[in-house]
């Protein structure tokens, strides 16, 4: 009652003195600095999150999805330009097509202009590479949920940290083989699956085997299957806040998915060093838009729309499992039920339970 | 008396020495072309591999045709329920007067579902039907126009995105090794510089030999040939496997109209060498190697066959106690339980006919004696 009594005196106070500027507003509905009595230094907050952020750093956790020998790795190493992918960092690497699809991820901490960036590269060797890869997705599966569960469990502690760690998934990279027909079906198996728990970018790899009218087809007729299955992938229309992003996304949702091209080496043209991979018929350059669209991507993945994946992972995705994982511990009364695997058994959730 | 002064007048002739020695039989090779080229020549060829890795476009680029030009490609919904195909397509091909019965067998479907197991099953079954086929028609009594249906080669696309043979290329190749010929080929090359693809083929050739798989090797040269095509051959070996490109399409490049594919980065010619192996593919399958290709399929894969099948047969024979017929007769296809019941009822009629036969020989015998 006293808040509500403090809130209209304020207001009668308002209309008793009105001040030339504070009670209309522009044609555009915003105040501009200079039209203020003095420099409040509102402006000023901006500056202290960034330096807030800038200490205390940003997390990135990328995976990446697809058959060996697509230039997962390479690619990685080419977005964030430097050897972060688990090639890079296991001695006496030898490439060996794994039997099982396990999960590797490596984290570095990457530095510019004074912005520290945890990333964190989420390998997938082994998927889609045996004779039988009848659920291959499904440790995929296992480890996107069993992030967010220990997120949920850090949320719902009592004592909680400050930062919670956040290991979940920002961003699922998906590699299509370059064939130029359709979708085969286990792309279409795994990004039904996985479109409903995070964000998928599907790319075309190794993109340098399609003319530029093949690539148009190809990733029209994948636009169609995708629509056709019901498959969402990032971004997202129904997430678009308003019309600026709205036409922002549209601009990106018409070139998905991205035809890249990776590499680390360098070569010269035209007397500058370039990124590219040299053959006998020509320099592939790999940051010039009109040879690949590895910059879009690049543009999408880091230079733009970073924070909005994030945002999109935890507003959106996180909440959805939230909501679903609360929904069923209140059917099995208060505490929260152990979590349950997509087959339907049953695991006992790790130490961490505090509940 | 007469034929000496005949044979006398004959060595006067200082020519005629040579016509002695001169019998005549260094002609048979062009009479041996003569009637196979009024016969003309077929070739059956199969492809397999997974979808789009460029099979049909390799086809159309080696025999300059359009074998595709009505194909319409499934989308995923009816891929997931579709299983391996085989398609068979027959073209006549003529040049210079030599005509070319071209049967280009298809795989759709191979290795494109989520689970491949035993994917190359329809594929092995095929071969050996052909080759059961060839084998009826060959015990036969009308041998005059066989028609051989077996396969002479089959190209085998392996992708150029792995890292060298995945599962399901090691499998298909171990169990149609000893069946037909394969080639393997590295497709779409266009994506590989060209250490890559040296890394590749040396990756590919190393598993081959680890897993004992028979490609088809080319035969050695006689000691006696140029020394020129002794180069070429030994390039040719060792080049294998073969990294192509094809093209459907004809581009200006270096101010002529060749096949190849435009790229913002440049134009890649089919037919240079330089760019891809895909000359060394043709001159190989179709301008040198091609009757050899037949010769293997004829004298070892088919041998190997009818070997297996007779062996199987006198051995199902010997079990079955019967008498060991002198031909080897094929047993009835798939015989199901009332026909095999008829048969077993007609072989005992005439066994008991025959036994009263030799009664009433043996009576008419005694009643003559």
């Amino acid at each position: 009652m006293e808040e509500e009594m403090e809130v209209m005196e304020e207001r009668v106070v308002e209309i008793e003195h009105p001040l030339p500027c504070l009670s209309e507003s522009d044609t555009q509905g915003i105040i501009k600095g200079r039209d203020l009595f003095g420099y409040v230094g509102i402006e000023a907050v901006l500056d202290q999150m960034r330096r807030k952020t800038m200490k205390a750093g940003f997390e990135f956790n990328i995976m990446v999805v697809g058959q060996s020998g697509l230039g997962k790795s390479t690619l990685v190493n080419t977005l964030f330009k430097s050897k972060v992918s688990r090639k890079s960092c296991t001695p006496n690497y030898e490439e060996k097509i794994s039997k099982t699809v396990h999960l590797q991820s490596v984290s570095h901490i990457i530095e510019e202009k004074g912005v520290k960036m945890k990333l964190t590269v989420i390998d997938t060797p082994g998927f889609g590479d045996q004779i039988n890869n009848e659920n291959c997705w499904e440790p995929i599966v296992k480890y996107v949920n069993e992030q967010y569960e220990k997120y949920l469990k850090e949320e719902l502690n009592v004592n909680r940290k400050r930062r919670i760690p956040d290991t979940r998934v920002h961003c699922c990279v998906y590699f299509l083989p370059a064939t130029g027909h359709w979708l085969r079906p286990i792309d279409v198996e795994f990004m039904r699956r996985l479109g409903k728990i995070v964000s998928i970018v599907p790319v075309i790899a190794k993109a340098d085997t399609l003319t530029l009218e093949e690539r148009l087809e190809f990733k029209q007729r994948i636009r169609q299957d995708l629509q056709a299955n019901g498959i969402r992938v990032y971004p997202q229309k129904e997430y678009d806040e308003d019309a600026e992003d709205r036409i922002l996304n549209d601009k990106i949702r018409e070139n998905i998915p991205f035809a890249v091209v990776g590499t680390d080496k360098e070569h010269q043209v035209n007397g500058n060093k370039v990124l590219g991979r040299k053959t006998k018929w020509g320099i592939i350059e790999v940051e010039n838009v009109a040879h690949c669209e590895f910059a879009l991507l690049r543009d999408l993945l880091i230079r733009s729309h970073l924070q909005d994946l994030k945002d999109v992972t935890h507003d959106i995705h996180y909440e959805t499992y939230r909501v679903k994982r609360l929904n069923e511990s209140n059917a099995n009364g208060l505490a929260l039920s152990p979590l349950t695997l997509e087959n339907g058994t049953l695991e006992k959730s790790d130490a961490e339970s505090h509940l | 008396m007469t034929t000496n002064i005949r044979y006398k007048s004959r060595t006067m002739k200082s020519e005629d020495s040579e016509d002695k020695q001169y019998v005549g039989f260094a002609t048979l090779p062009n009479q041996v072309h003569r009637k196979s080229v009024k016969k003309g020549f077929d070739f059956t060829l199969m492809v397999a591999g997974e979808s789009g890795l460029g099979k049909s476009t390799i086809v159309n680029s080696l025999f300059l045709t359009d074998l595709y030009k009505d194909r319409k490609l499934l989308n995923a919904e009816e891929r997931i329920n579709q299983t391996v195909e085989i398609t068979k397509h027959t073209v006549d091909i003529e040049e210079k007067g030599v005509k070319l019965k071209l049967t280009i067998v298809d795989t759709p479907g191979f290795g494109d579902a989520v689970n491949n197991n035993e994917c190359w099953k329809p594929i092995t079954d095929y071969i050996d039907q052909q080759f059961e086929q060839y084998f009826r028609d060959e015990s036969g009594l009308n041998r005059k126009n066989i028609l051989d249906n077996r396969v002479h080669c089959c190209l085998y696309f392996i992708p150029p995105f792995g890292h060298g043979l995945r599962p399901v290329d090691v499998e298909f190749m171990k169990a149609l090794h000893e069946k037909v010929n394969i080639i393997p080929l590295i497709s779409k090359a266009d994506c590989l510089t060209p250490s890559e693809v040296k890394k590749l083929k040396g990756r590919v050739r190393d598993e081959i030999e680890h897993f004992g798989i028979k490609v088809y090797q080319f035969p050695e040269c006689d000691s006696d040939e140029e020394e020129e095509f002794k180069q070429m051959d030994k390039e040719l070996k060792e080049c294998t496997p073969f990294a192509v490109i094809g093209s459907n399409t004809v581009v200006e490049a270096r101010g002529q109209r060749v096949r190849g594919r435009l790229y913002p980065w440049g134009i890649v010619e089919v037919e240079n060498q330089s760019h891809c192996d895909f000359v060394k593919l043709r001159n190989m399958l179709i301008r040198s190697h091609m009757h050899d290709l037949k010769d293997v399929t004829c004298d070892v894969h088919y041998e190997n066959y009818r070997a297996n099948c007779i062996q199987e047969m006198t051995s199902k024979l010997a079990q079955d106690n019967r008498t060991d017929s002198p031909l080897p007769i094929l047993p009835l296809p798939t015989p199901d339980v009332e026909t095999e019941k008829l048969i077993k009822m007609k072989d005992e009629e005439l066994k008991r006919m025959q036994e009263m036969l030799e009664k009433m020989q043996q009576q008419m015998h005694e009643k003559d004696q």
